[in-house]
Parts: C-alpha cells; structure tokens; sequence
C-alpha cells in the first residue's frame, strides 16, 4: 500500500515537473511526438534520442568554442554547427535552444563574432538548463518505473 | 280626390325622375336607360333612411350654385323646367277642379229648370187644370246629360218618378206633388252645399301643398341622398371650379382639407408638389378649349403621397356661351396604374428578353458558321499553304547548288517573303510519336489498337522541324487509321545508317560520319534477335545495308564522339515505319499514290473521302529535309509507310568530356535493351487512356499477355513486304520481352550472383565508409547485403545529416512500417540512387558536402537525359563496376518523387531554404521540421501508394 500511494506521488511530481517544462517553454510539442514514439518495442526510445542529443549538442559546443576562438573564424563551419544543433534541439523539442540557434544563424549570415560569441553563451545556458530538466525528468521517470516495480511482486 | 290624386300620382312618378336629371345637365333625358334611378321611398320604408349618409365630403358654395342655376344655360333650362313643370300640375289641378265645378253647376241649373218646370207646370194646371202630360217626357230630357268623363260622379241623382197616390189632376194630387217636388229642391240645394264646400276643402288642400320650393327641395334632398349613398366609398372626387378655377365645390370621399382651405382657391393654392402645376394647367387647358376631356395625372404631393388620378374635366357654359368654369372628376388609380407599369415593364422585360435571345441565336449561328469557316480554313490551309510552302523549301534547297548572282538574289528574295523555312529546333522523337497516337487515339473512332515503338537507340534529343515531322507523322496515322477497320496502327522509330542516296546526294558531314561509325566501330555484342530482323527488314527495304551495318547508331554516335572529338553535332538517320493491318493498296495503285489529288479509285474517294493531296505532301515534306518516303503494301493485309530522315544530334559540351565511364554508360545504354527504347499502346477499350511504360514496368505488363498474342495477327496473310517492315518489331518485341523474363525471372538469381551482389558489396564498402558515424545507415547496407536482391529493400531514401533527425525520423517510419534508407548527405544520395531505384526521396535540404538541391538538380537531369553528366560535372564519383551493372537493370526514366525536409523560416532574412526553391529545383512537396508524425504519414499516403 505504502508503495502504490509512493507510485502516485511520483506520477503526480512526474506529471506536474513535465507539464512545467512545457509552460516554460523548455519543450515543446515535438517531444510529445517523441513520447509517442516510444512503446513496448522500443521502451527507451526518449531516453536514447535525448542521450543521442546530449552527446551530438556537447560535441557541437565544443566545436563552436573552437571555431569561434580562432583568429579567422570560419562562419560558414559555425553556421553549420548551428545548424545542426537547431536541428537536433528542434527533432527533440527544445525549443529555447532551438530559438537562441536561429539568432544565432542571423549572427552568423551577418558574420557578427560578437554576436555569435553572445548567442553560444546564450545557447550554452538554454542547452545546460534543458540538459539538468531533462535529466531531472529521466530519474523521476526512473524512479516512479522502480516504484511501480516495487509495488508489484512481479 | 283620393281617386283623383292615384291618377295623377302616375304621372308625378314620372315627373320625379324627370327632375332629377334636370340637376344633372343636359344628357339626361327622358328615355329609357336613365342614369340615375330614384326609387321611391315606400310608404312605410324608406332604404335610405337605413343608410348612414355622411354629408360632411360635400363642400358647397352655395352662392355659387344660385349663380349657376341663374347664369348658367344649365341652370336656367333647368330652373325652366322645373317652372313649367310645377305650371303644368298646377294647370292639371285647376283643371280637374273646374271640371267638377262645372259638372255641379249643371246639375244645380237641371235642377232649377225642373223647379221651373215644375212652378209652370203647377201654374198650367191652376189656370186649366186639363192638360196632362206625363212626367216621363221630362225624364227623356233629363237624360239627354251625358256621363261626366273621367270623374266618378259620387252625387246620387234620383231619377225616380215621383210615386203619388193621390188621383191624378186632383187638388190633393197637386198638393203632393208640389210637396214632393218642394223635397227634392231642398234636398239639391243641401247637396251643392256640399259640393261647395267639399271644393272649398280642396282648394285649400291645394293650397296646403302648393308650395313648390318644398316639393323641390325634398326630391333633392333625395336625390342628394342617393348621391352620397352612391358616392360613400368611390375613390372619386367631384369638384367644380370656376373660371379662375377656384374651388366652388367638392366632393372628396377622403377629405383631408377643411372648407376654408379649398374653397376659393385653386388647385396649386392648395397643396404642392408633383403633378399639381399640370392638373391645374390641364383644367386650364379644357377651359380655353372648351371641351371636355380626360387625363391621367401622377401626383407626388406632401398632402396623400404619390397617387395616380385619372381626371375627367368638363367646360361649364354661360347662357352666352361663355366658359365661367369647369366640372371634374378624378378618380384615384394609383394601383392600376402601378399593375400597368408593372405589366408594362413585364412585358418590356420579356421582349428584351426575346431579343437577347435572337442576338444569341444569331450569335451561336454566326459562331458556329466562324467554326466551319475556320475548319476549313484549317483544312485549305493544310492543303494550299504545305505545297507553297514546300516551294519555298526546295528554293532554300536551291541556294545551296551553284547559282549564279541574279538566280540567288531572285532566291533570297523568295526566301525572304518567309512562306516557310523548315526551322531546326530540338525535340524528343518518343514524345512525338507518343503525342501523335495520343491525339489520334483522342478521335478514333473504332477499335483499333494504337502502338508506337521507340528503339533505344534513338537518340532522346534531336534536331529538326518538329511541326513538319508531326504533320508527316499524323497524316500517315490518319491516313493508316482511315483504312484500317480492325488491328491496329503503328509506328516504329528506330536509327538506320546513312542511306545511299542520303550519301550521294552530297551531305559531306554525313557521309564521312556514317562511314566513320560503320568502319570504326562494328557490333561487339547484343542484338542478335535485332539484327537479324534488321537484316530481313532491309533486305526488302530501299536501303542497300549489310547486317554490320545495324549496329546501334547511338553507339556509333558516342563512339564517333570521341574519335572525332571537334565536331560539335552529328547526323543520325532514322527511320520511321507508320504501318497498320488495314485494307491495303492494290499494286497497280501503288505508283500513283503519291501523286496529287489521286485516290486509289473513285469508290474508295467516296468511301473514305479527302482530297488525295496529303500523301504527296507527306512526300513532299520529307524529300524537303532529304528524305524519302516509300511504302509497301498488300491487299487486304495492310500498308506500311516508311520515311528515312536525317536530323541533327547535339551533343552539347560533353564532347570532349569523354571520359571511360561515359563510353561504358553508353556502351550499357545499348547493351541494355529496353533502357531507352519506349513503347506506347492505346488500346481501344482504354481509349485516351495511356499506357506509357518503359523498361521493366513495360515487361511486366506485356508479361501479363500470353506470347501468342505477339505474333502477328494475321500471318498468313501478310504479304512479303509488309511482314519484312512489321515483322522485326514483333521479333523484337518478343525478343525484348524474353529478355525481360530473364532479367526479372529466370536468370534474376544468377544476375544477381554475377553483377549485383559485387555491385552491391562494392556498394557498402561506399556506404560504409561515407557513414561511418552514422549506424541506422550502415544497417541499412548490412541488411542490403544479406538479402541483395530482395523486395525488402527499402523503398524510401531518407537524405539527412542530423542523428537525431534520422532517429526520429526512423523511429516513425518504423512505426508506420516502412524501413528506410538513410545517407548523410547530396552527394550520398544522388549515389544512392544511381545505385538502386527507390520509391521516395526524403531530403533535408541544409546538408554539408552537398545539399538537397543540388542532389535534387543532379537526379533530375538523369531522369530526363539518362546520363549522369551532372554528377560527373558537381564531382561525384561512382564506382565504375557498380555503374556498370548496377545501370544494367535499373531503368531511369521514373521520376522518383523528391520530397523536401525544411524549417519553414519565420525570419525575414534567414539561410534561404524557401518552398519555392525546393519547386524550382525540382523536388516535389516538402515536408516541414521537425517532422512529426502525421507530416510524415500524409507525405507517405501522397507519394508512396502501396
């Protein structure tokens, strides 16, 4: 009994920490679509893809830092990192990535280094908040599955 | 007198009605079918007295109307009869009464001369007492009176003889009598008393009622009372107006107006707006005029609104002669003036109507006249204007020969009038064959079957005058699908070398060309099935040619190519047989049916129609661009027109880009049968319908057929020529289709040993090293590996560099169950597909080493040219043993649909990734990021029918 009463809360912390990532516009309706994706036959799916967008936005941080820190900065190499990483945050829902890496295109077009600089900083920020909300999403995902586990025998 | 009066009450009856016309001038008389009708009030009822008369509308100047009965002629007549009238009664009255006096008078003087009698009498018999004569005599004097006439007499007059008892001549006698007689007097002199005072009564009752103004006034107080009675609910008004038309008097049943505001005054004192000014002036008018007359007046006044009066004015004359006013009568008719209008505008409307439609009749007639005119203008033109035109043509032909400077001008000048120059323009042979059965199916009107069939070594591209070309070819289609009632109708396209007489007749460039092709590069391999129908073909056909020479042109062409690399175009000959199962043409009609305005006989002119010129034009047109035109027949089996034209092949700047893989592309262009050439059918139950099926879709369907059904219909009975022109396409035909069935069926295995799975092994060793990093992809290749040749291939080519965007994407693709292919970038995918064939191309557009576009550009070229020189040009290499086989099998004349993946930008000035450049670069839709699910499933649903 304890552990079903634990599974609702869970499910009430899960349903209300997810409906506020919403509401904060840390995600948007593509994620739900990810969600649907998810199923029986593939029941890590959402996790994979965002782990997949972790590493790929980590990746592409770096190299951004990179290319914007040399003298002569390829603008073409940073859009397309950009580019890239728009893609990736717009394929999982990260919406407020995904908008930092639009301006960050414009800066980019323009080849404004200063704004470029501004918008990775801005990116880096939307991307590492979106990073610990997921993160933070994924273990009360764990843990109401642990719970569940635990209330049931089997 | 109460006698009396019942009959003179007849007469006043009629006197009644006499009098009261009298008030209503002159036209009413005395005859039947009067006017107006007074009943006279019953004796105990009256109807009128029912009826409530509201006497208020009447408006009446009074002064007036005394100055009307004493001036007006009217009024004077009137006033006369009604004077003697009164007379005549008065007179009637005196009349009776004297009459009754008279008649009292003399009954008074009978009785004094009896008295008289009587006293003499008495005296007689006093002084002699003897005579005695009887009283009786008396009696016969007495009634010597005659009955008074029309008076009952009511006075008793006793003729009884006086009965006396005493003896005659008696004292006592004589005292009785003169007693009696004595009795009698007073007796008569009581009754004229009477008499006196029952006349004395009378006179005074005369009196009594002898008022005449009382008399009058109570017939018109009658007849006034009809009048409103009559009047009560008439939408009329009555007036009378004077001569300075002042209102003396009016009747109005609505009366809106007190007295004191009409009368005195005229009509536009009164009240204003519309139509007033014009009553007034129509009053006017009839005043000056003197006569009466009616008038319809349409007022729009503040005073009752907009009403439509009919207004009946009459001039009012003086004793003299002289108008001193009028008389009206308007009557409101508004609503059927409205219903006039109304109906009016109706039928305005209908004959509007009936003229627009006239206008229309005439129009459609004259339309369809222009129509017939045009057809036969269409018809004169094609059948005046091409041999003009054809003069024109043979005079471009003479500038080339020697001429002499006066013979050239008078040419240029011919020329320059520019009836017709064969122009040089580029175009694709299949598509006009295709285009011509097309529209020749569109109009057929029995069941024959329509074919057409391209060889594949037909180049896609050539130069010539497409508009004569496509006259030719009609003509002959017509002219085939005129004479042929069952089977079908064809035409086959297939390159022939250099004819002899195209050789002779002096094109240098061709000569050497053919001759370079035939020498340099005889058949290496294929086409045993072909040439030998070539050979049987041509050995009957005018063409001396030795079964070497069928090797496929465009091998030639490309090999040509790269010996003489300086030459920018080469001359390709091709053939075009236009054959049908049809009646056939007798041999004796043979040798002039190229001739003008010839028909094979009179019945068939009537039979089939037409002129007979559009075989010599045919002829005429090809023998213009350096060709012939020849045809062989039989009788009922079939004719087969076939005409041998040179055109221009451009081979744009690729000519010195001869590079191995183009030359092998080439070589496997040829060896492949059915990769360029095209058949078309229209079979007559499908009519319009078109089956345009190329490569192995084509197999597939003649598959279907049972390969009897490729054999010609009726062998036996095609005669020699024919079946040399006609049969090698079915020969080949069937060959084709073996072929196929290898391809597809029963070799498919062994190919895929041979060629596909090395192509497919070298294949993923490209695969894999292009996408590394990418896993989903490289599955894809492994599974490619283990089942090559499978259906299981995947259908869909998902272009994509972003790993998330290729799991999202394949995790719905899984779910809606398609397993896709997935490479990273253009240049992979434009691999990917000149390796296989695939259903549908999902492209991002934004991707590194080559994007979307470009790939989408580069596919697209191939699909229409057959060639990748767009790949080779962007860098893109292929491995040479895969492009070889891989191109083997695989037919390239789909359009494969291309859908774009894209971010619908909302920013203005953002990286240009626009639908309309995904259009114009040749993809077919997009879909927008981030792909969900049911973007793809629609996408799916519209470009992967399963």
């Amino acid at each position: 009994m304890a552990g079903s009463g634990l599974v609702l809360q869970l499910q009430k912390q899960l349903g209300d920490y997810t409906t506020s990532l919403f509401n904060e516009g840390f995600l948007d309706d593509q994620f739900n679509q990810l969600q649907q994706l998810q199923d029986e036959s593939n029941p890590d799916f959402v996790v994979e893809v965002v782990s997949l967008f972790f590493e790929d936005s980590d990746r592409l941080l770096n190299e951004l830092a990179k290319a914007l820190n040399y003298q002569n900065t390829d603008f073409r190499k940073v859009d397309a990192h950009v580019h890239q990483l728009k893609g990736s945050s717009s394929s999982i829902g990260a919406q407020r990535v995904q908008r930092v890496c639009i301006a960050f295109r414009n800066h980019c077009e323009a080849q404004n280094i200063e704004g470029c600089l501004n918008c990775l900083q801005q990116v880096k920020q939307e991307y590492t908040l979106v990073k610990n909300k997921l993160e933070t999403l994924f273990k009360l995902e764990r843990q109401l599955l642990a719970a569940r586990r635990s209330s049931f025998p089997m | 007198m109460v006698c009396k009066m019942e009959e003179t009450d007849n007469r006043i009856e009629e006197m009644d009605i006499e009098i009261l016309p009298s008030m209503w001038p002159e036209d009413i008389g005395f005859d039947a079918g009067k006017q107006f009708n007074v009943e006279r009030p019953g004796q105990d009822q009256d109807m009128l007295e029912e009826v409530t008369i509201m006497e208020e509308p009447t408006i009446v100047d009074f002064q007036r109307l005394i100055e009307l009965t004493n001036y007006s002629e009217k009024g004077s007549s009137q006033l006369t009869y009604l004077v003697k009238h009164w007379e005549y009664k008065q007179a009637n009255a005196v009349r009776l009464l004297r009459e009754e006096l008279d008649i009292l008078s003399k009954q008074r003087e009978e009785v004094e001369l009896k008295k008289l009698e009587i006293l003499e009498e008495h005296r007689f018999e006093e002084d002699s007492y003897g005579d005695k004569r009887p009283i009786s005599i008396l009696d016969g004097v007495y009634d010597i009176w005659p009955p008074i006439p029309r008076v009952k007499n009511d006075v008793v007059v006793h003729n009884k003889s006086v009965e006396i008892d005493a003896e005659y001549d008696t004292v006592v006698y004589w005292k009785q009598r003169a007693l009696h007689l004595e009795k009698l007097l007073q007796a008569s002199v009581e009754r004229e008393n009477g008499l006196v005072e029952k006349l004395e009564e009378s006179i005074k009752d005369l009196e009594r009622q002898s008022s005449p103004v009382e008399e009058l006034s109570q017939i018109l107080k009658r007849a006034d009372n009809f009048l409103h009675f009559v009047l009560q609910n008439a939408p009329v008004v009555i007036g009378h107006q004077d001569n300075e038309l002042r209102y003396r008097f009016i009747y109005n049943h609505f009366p809106s107006l007190q007295e004191q505001d009409i009368i005195g005054r005229t009509d536009v004192e009164i009240f204003t707006g519309a139509g007033v000014k014009e009553s007034q002036d129509f009053k006017r008018e009839v005043l000056e005029k003197k006569l009466p007359a009616k008038r319809e007046i349409t007022f729009e006044t503040e005073l009752f609104g907009s009403k439509t009066f009919l207004i009946y004015v009459e001039p009012v004359f003086s004793k003299s002669g002289e108008t001193i006013g009028i008389n009206y009568m308007g009557m409101d008719v508004t609503d059927q003036v409205r219903k006039r209008e109304k109906m009016a505008k109706v039928r305005e409307e209908l004959a509007v109507q009936k003229a627009k439609e006239t206008e229309l009749n005439k129009t459609i007639h004259i339309t369809e006249e222009t129509m017939r005119a045009k057809q036969m203008l269409a018809t004169m033109s094609h059948e005046i204007r091409s041999p003009l035109s054809g003069v024109v043509s043979m005079a471009e032909i003479l500038t080339t020969t020697k001429l002499d400077r006066e013979q050239r001008q008078l040419l240029e000048v011919m020329l320059s009038s520019g009836v017709m120059k064969l122009e040089a323009t580029k175009f694709r042979p299949r598509e006009v064959v295709k285009h011509v059965l097309q529209t020749a199916a569109a109009s057929l009107q029995k069941s024959l079957t329509l074919e057409g069939h391209v060889a594949d070594d037909v180049p896609i591209e050539v130069v010539g005058d497409v508009l004569r070309i496509r006259q030719i070819l009609t003509n002959l289609i017509s002219n085939a699908v005129k004479f042929t009632h069952e089977g079908k109708v064809g035409i086959k396209l297939y390159v022939v070398p250099t004819p002899s007489w195209g050789r002779e007749e002096g094109c240098n460039e061709i000569t050497c060309l053919e001759n370079g092709v035939k020498e340099e590069k005889p058949k290496s391999h294929h086409h045993i099935h072909e040439n030998g129908s070539y050979q049987k073909n041509h050995s009957n056909g005018d063409e001396p040619r030795t079964p070497n020479k069928t090797e496929s042109p465009r091998v030639g062409d490309m090999d040509q190519d790269q010996d003489q690399s300086h030459s920018s175009e080469t001359t390709v000959w091709i053939r075009c047989d236009v054959y049908d199962t049809g009646i056939g043409i007798p041999e004796n009609a043979l040798h002039t049916l190229f001739k003008r305005y010839m028909q094979v006989s009179a019945d068939h002119a009537r039979k089939y129609g037409g002129t007979g010129l559009g075989l010599a034009i045919c002829k005429q047109l090809v023998e213009l661009m350096g060709g012939r035109l020849t045809v062989s027949s039989r009788e009922k089996c079939g004719s087969t027109f076939t005409f041998v034209l040179p055109y221009k092949v451009s081979n744009g700047g690729d000519s010195s880009d001869d590079s191995d893989e183009l030359s092998d592309m080439a070589n496997h262009d040829a060896a492949s049968d059915d990769a360029t050439e095209s058949y078309f059918q229209f079979q007559p139950r499908t009519l319009g319908s078109l089956f345009n099926s190329n490569g192995s879709s084509r197999t597939h369907k003649l598959n279907g057929l049972p390969p009897s059904s490729y054999a010609f219909p009726s062998t036996d009975c095609i005669p020699e020529e024919t079946v040399s022109v006609v049969k090698p396409i079915s020969e080949s035909a069937v060959s084709e289709n073996s072929n196929h069935d290898r391809d597809n069926g029963v070799f498919e295995g062994k190919k895929c040993q041979d060629n596909t799975t090395d192509k497919l092994e070298n294949h993923n060793v490209e695969a894999s090293k292009d996408s590394l990093e990418v896993s989903p992809c490289q599955k894809q290749e492994k599974s490619e590996t283990k089942v090559p040749c499978s259906t299981l291939e995947p259908k869909i080519l998902l272009v994509e560099d972003n790993k998330i965007n290729i799991m999202v994407a394949q995790s719905m693709m899984k779910q809606l169950g398609h397993s896709i292919e997935v490479v990273n970038n253009g240049a992979e995918a434009v691999k990917a597909i000149h390796r296989r064939d695939y259903g549908l191309v999902l492209m991002d557009v934004h991707m590194p080493v080559m994007n979307g576009l470009q790939a989408t550009r580069i596919i697209r070229s191939f699909e229409e040219t057959g060639n990748w020189e767009a790949a080779e040009k962007a860098g893109i290499e292929f491995n040479d043993s895969s492009l070889q086989k891989s191109h083997a099998f695989m037919p390239s004349t789909k359009r494969i649909p291309i859908i774009a993946i894209m971010k619908m930008q909302m920013t203005a000035n953002a990286l240009s990734e626009s639908a309309e450049e995904c259009y114009e670069n040749g993809m077919d839709s997009f879909v927008s990021k981030p792909v969900t699910f049911q973007k793809l499933k629609h996408c799916l649903e519209q470009y992967l029918p399963p």
